[in-house]
């Protein structure tokens, strides 16, 4: 076990409900490696996370944790982040979890561009009720629910969120670990919304059911499949078809929301309650 | 010598201005009639006093955010009404698993479904204690005047941090909107309650580890306890578990919390009740009707009296069941198809014949529909 591991996860908690092959492992090794990178103080970072395979990760890091329910982690997690503006807040969540049952409460954090980063690890599938189609599913793929292949179209989740104001996007995959855990660290470093879409692997339901193959020939895919988000101008659109781009994908600076709120609100508010005595 | 204050103030108003007396600093809520005022006052208030106020983008949302502000040792609260509060049911049931102290308004409004959004109604009275899924605990309290309002929500906040337990604060449209002296209270002479913080090491810390079975002591989020809050049924350390005895200790553990203090929880009033014959069972704005309506009815040569039902949810079972062995009947007038009724007949055990009379046009149920109903018993 690595120093890391030992320092950030509850050994206590293993072994995981993840299955064996399964790209979360990756993902949530990724998170805890940014977390070292940034020194961040252990006792004042807060992890959420709502419900699905991607939800239980919380439970195995030793931090404060909170595994709220379905969708609803960014909307704990403003309230955890507002009240106390001190704790860097960290929401772990899936593709049915961020953009099916919470897609609105992810659009609204997005907006406000609250200093929260959201990890979303995205398998294309709710794992956890073994396999239907998620917002996420690509159109003509197979789900318990869709045997008759997948005719939703899905989100592109970094154009969502960089349209509702996330001030920070990228994406990766749990193919690409170290670049996965540069990229975390930068979201969890960026003051504001941050988003980072990890691509992730569940040969169990997706994998099997559409006929990719075991966990080395999902990361295989992965691999295939991204592009340097810097690289994607470059390619014809026939080079681009069926491609998604990796890497940081926006990054701007605009008012941070607890900033704004202690900023502007507050005083004005402590001036009328003056006024009025 | 403090001051005396007295002011003119909505139920609406006094429902906030209590709740900041009471510590409240974080409230997120989403507007809905008749509860809205309760958020733009808190909107303009809790930064004058360095809290927290933000409008959710849904009702669902609120009450996460709430939830999520109370781990990290905050007192909050959110304001609806029907429609919003069903909608809050899922993470109010989070709250009473997880055991995280807050305060939810209710505001009724007539229902179902969106209803008559702007008309009194007492319809949410089972909803409020069986609203969220499964065997839960919960406290509801429903106050029967403004200034009431004022004192009662400042209990909730105490039950709620006390018992690290949801607390429903009950009200209904005409309490809400209406508007009546307050004489408020000197803050020196408040008793107000915060949850029990741990003391121990890191290391000892069982999260649900209750001495004697009762209330854990609850550490807020960034105090250095790192503990895991899930959903999911859990052991003592805060941990996931499956099917079996833990399960069962707990469900048992987070109702006995309220089940042992039923007695001391139960707030009642009661009025012209020494020697009354007829026993009018009301609680919310209805009661005033009652009141007035006993008032009336001892000038007639009626001897009714009034038992206010203050503690809604866990029910004030004995003075009932005590009343049930004195009086020839129980009338109970309330706006709905007879919610309280129910309870009453179930606390009577046959003692007294229980008679209903509702209303659910939107409409007050006046004093003069209760004497008729009480003459004709």
């Amino acid at each position: 076990m690595s120093e890391v591991v030992r320092k950030y996860l509850r050994a206590d908690m293993m072994p995981t409900i993840w299955c064996p092959g399964c790209g979360h492992g990756i993902i949530m090794g990724a998170v805890i490696r940014a977390i070292d990178q940034l020194g961040l103080d252990q006792n004042k970072t807060v992890i959420v996370s709502g419900i699905g395979c991607a939800s239980r990760a919380p439970g195995y890091m030793d931090f404060d944790t909170l595994h709220t329910t379905h969708g609803r982690a960014l909307a704990f997690a403003t309230g955890i982040k507002l009240a106390n503006p001190e704790l860097t807040v960290i929401v772990l969540t899936g593709d049915g979890d961020a953009a099916a049952i919470g897609g609105n409460h992810l659009i609204h954090a997005a907006r406000r561009n609250i200093d929260i980063t959201t990890v979303c690890f995205n398998n294309s599938i709710y794992g956890m009720t073994s396999g239907q189609y998620s917002p996420m599913t690509p159109k003509g793929y197979s789900a318990t629910t869709a045997p008759y292949g997948n005719i939703d179209r899905p989100f592109d989740l970094c154009e969502l969120v960089k349209a509702a104001g996330a001030t920070y996007v990228a994406r990766s995959t749990a193919a690409h670990p170290r670049a996965l855990t540069d990229l975390v660290a930068k979201a969890i470093s960026h003051h504001g919304f941050s988003f980072v879409e990890a691509i992730s692997g569940c040969p169990t339901y997706f994998g099997r059911k559409n006929k990719i193959g075991d966990a080395p020939a999902m990361i295989n895919w992965m691999k295939e499949h991204s592009v340097p988000a810097r690289a994607v101008e470059k390619l014809t659109p026939e080079q681009r078809a069926g491609k998604f781009p990796i890497g940081e994908l926006y990054v701007s600076e605009e008012p941070e929301y607890v900033d704004e709120y202690v900023n502007v609100i507050i005083p004005r508010a402590k001036e009328r309650a003056a006024k009025a005595e | 010598m403090a001051e005396r204050k007295v002011l003119l103030m909505q139920g609406n108003e006094a429902c906030a201005e209590g709740a900041i007396a009471a510590g409240l600093r974080f409230f997120a809520g989403y507007p809905i009639t008749p509860s809205t005022e309760i958020a733009e006052i808190l909107s303009e208030r809790l930064p004058q006093v360095g809290g927290k106020f933000i409008q959710m983008e849904d009702e669902i949302a609120s009450m996460a955010a709430v939830v999520g502000a109370s781990l990290t040792g905050t007192k909050a609260m959110t304001a609806t009404s029907g429609p919003g509060f069903s909608l809050k049911q899922e993470n109010l049931g989070f709250a009473a698993l997880t055991e995280v102290p807050c305060v939810v308004v209710n505001v009724q409004r007539m229902g179902p479904s969106t209803g008559l959004p702007t008309s009194p109604a007492q319809g949410d009275l089972m909803q409020a204690r069986w609203g969220t899924h499964g065997d839960h605990p919960i406290v509801v309290l429903s106050p029967g005047s403004v200034a009431e309002t004022y004192t009662l929500i400042i209990k909730a906040f105490n039950i709620s941090e006390r018992l690290r337990v949801p607390v429903i604060f009950l009200m209904d449209e005409v309490i809400g909107h209406m508007r009546e002296k307050v004489v408020i209270p000197d803050p020196a002479t408040l008793a107000v309650v915060d949850r029990v913080r741990p003391t121990c090491p890191r290391e000892q810390y069982l999260p649900y580890g209750a001495v004697d079975g009762d209330v854990p002591p609850m550490a807020d989020f960034g105090s250095g306890y790192r503990w895991h809050v899930t959903g999911l049924l859990h052991g003592v350390n805060g941990y996931p578990i499956g099917p079996g005895k833990a399960s069962e200790e707990l469900i048992v553990r987070i109702n006995r919390k309220i089940e042992r203090r039923a007695d001391e929880l139960a707030m009642y009033e009661e009025v012209l009740m020494d020697d009354a014959e007829v026993a009018i069972v009301s609680f919310g704005s209805t009661a005033r009707s009652a009141i007035y309506a006993a008032r009336q009815l001892r000038v007639a040569g009626v001897k009714a009296g009034v038992i206010r039902i203050i503690t809604v949810w866990p029910f004030p079972e004995k003075v009932i069941a005590k009343a049930a062995g004195r009086v020839r009947a129980f009338v109970v007038p309330e706006m709905n198809l007879g919610q309280l009724a129910l309870e009453v007949e179930r606390c009577a055990h046959g003692g007294a014949p229980v008679h209903k009379l509702s209303r659910v046009d939107g409409e007050l149920i006046t004093p003069t529909q209760i004497v008729d109903a009480v003459k004709g018993v």
